[in-house]
């Protein structure tokens, strides 16, 4: 069981430039739970991403994540971030790539076990920069899943991957949610079944 | 601990296959510090009296090399979002890397300087000052750097400007760290100057980071 936290937001305000995204959003993610950001290309669904992660600031509005009913004093240790750029070194191989990640953010299952679980096993080794835009992806989510954190904030999690990939990441995003934690996907597919739906106009 | 030196291994990896570690930094050094005698002319007294403030200038350029890329790379790949994920704040990310840095340009740099210095004639009663001002001096150029660094790490050819925002904040080391050495060679203590040296390297490694993971703040924004 991971620990549960929720993801509330109130009248959240997106400004990039000179352009509000968008105005007085609200949600509200519970633990056990997958919210899909819908919306067409250039609406904000990355910038929300982002600004749960805390990557970037609101414009307006607020922004916690509490577990238990109480605020978090350090949100950035309790999610874990899955942008569209893998964040993978290209000279380093899978594994030095996912030992990093496990010393740098902590982790809760080995980097041989999360690569094998997403099919990279026999591609361990290699260094990153020679892996297709699909192993690259699963590379990245293995890393997500190793870390563990409770809340996930997933970009476009199965972009670039085969049916197979497909298949184990999505089994992957509904074992989390069976188990307590928070899934947040900018996705234009259905992942699970009983996703709530945010629109971001 | 653990998740720093992480950090400080993995750039220093990262270094070493992408860019042959310190020795590019290392062979710049060397290919600039021949040439000043090619440009000068074989005038043995001139070489040795500029050749404290020549090293330097060179060592500052040397590390101002590889400065560009302490956060542009890590900017392009997402990898900046992770490690602002990590379990300690950006700042000491930014210091790990900024000692990743000079482990890879400043302290080569220093070990290097007195086999260079013999190469332009400097007087050797310099050369245990020289060492030892590059030693303490020489961190400036990579935890001031890393706040011009930081802060150019959005701009695609951000190497010129980096160079325009960081150059004036070396300007301090290099007075100093030259002035130690021309104390030493004409008989005077340079203890004065190894004070405002150590002085300024500790204030650059309060100052970088802090200011570093502020600019890079904005830059994730």
């Amino acid at each position: 069981m991971v620990a549960g936290v929720e993801v509330t937001g109130e009248g959240l305000s997106c400004r990039r430039g000179d352009r509000l995204l968008f105005t007085d959003l609200s949600l509200n993610a519970r633990p056990g739970t997958l919210t899909a950001i819908v919306g067409p290309n250039g609406s904000g669904k990355t910038s929300l991403l982002r600004m749960i992660a805390g990557l970037l600031k609101p414009e307006a509005g607020t922004l916690t994540l509490s577990t238990g009913g109480v605020a978090d004093e350090e949100p950035a240790t309790l999610l874990c971030y899955l942008g569209h750029h893998d964040a993978l070194k290209a000279q380093m191989t899978a594994r030095e790539n996912l030992e990093f990640a496990a010393r740098w953010q902590g982790a809760v299952r080995d980097p041989d076990e999360a690569l094998a679980r997403l099919g990279m096993t026999r591609q361990a080794d290699l260094p990153v920069g020679y892996f297709s835009a699909g192993q690259r992806r699963r590379t990245a989510f293995a890393r997500c899943w190793m870390v563990g954190r409770p809340v996930w904030l997933l970009d476009e999690p199965t972009s670039a991957l085969d049916s197979a990939g497909r298949a184990a990441v999505i089994d992957l995003i509904g074992a989390h949610v069976a188990d307590g934690g928070t899934v947040i996907a900018a996705t234009h597919e259905t992942l699970i079944a009983g996703a709530a739906e945010l629109r971001v106009a | 601990m653990s998740a720093f030196l992480a950090l400080v291994r993995r750039d220093l990896l990262l270094s070493f296959r992408i860019g042959g570690g310190p020795f590019l930094g290392l062979a710049f050094f060397l290919t600039v510090t021949a040439m000043l005698p090619l440009g000068v002319g074989a005038k043995l007294n001139l070489l040795g009296e500029a050749a404290a403030g020549f090293l330097w200038v060179a060592a500052a350029l040397a590390s101002l090399l590889s400065l560009d890329r302490l956060f542009q790379a890590d900017a392009e790949d997402g990898s900046l979002d992770q490690l602002a994920l990590g379990a300690l704040p950006l700042e000491f990310a930014v210091l790990a890397k900024a000692i990743a840095h000079w482990l890879t340009t400043g302290l080569p740099l220093t070990l290097a300087a007195p086999v260079l210095a013999l190469m332009l004639n400097m007087p050797e009663a310099g050369y245990a000052t020289l060492t030892l001002s590059l030693l303490i001096g020489s961190p400036v150029f990579s935890l001031a750097g890393a706040i011009g660094a930081a802060l150019t790490a959005g701009l695609r050819r951000g190497g010129l400007l980096l160079s325009l925002l960081v150059l004036p904040l070396f300007v301090p080391v290099v007075v100093f760290g030259a002035g130690a050495v021309s104390a030493a060679i004409n008989g005077f203590e340079p203890g004065a100057a190894f004070l405002f040296l150590g002085a300024v390297s500790l204030f650059s490694l309060v100052l970088g980071p802090v200011a570093g993971a502020a600019a890079l703040r904005i830059h994730l924004s």
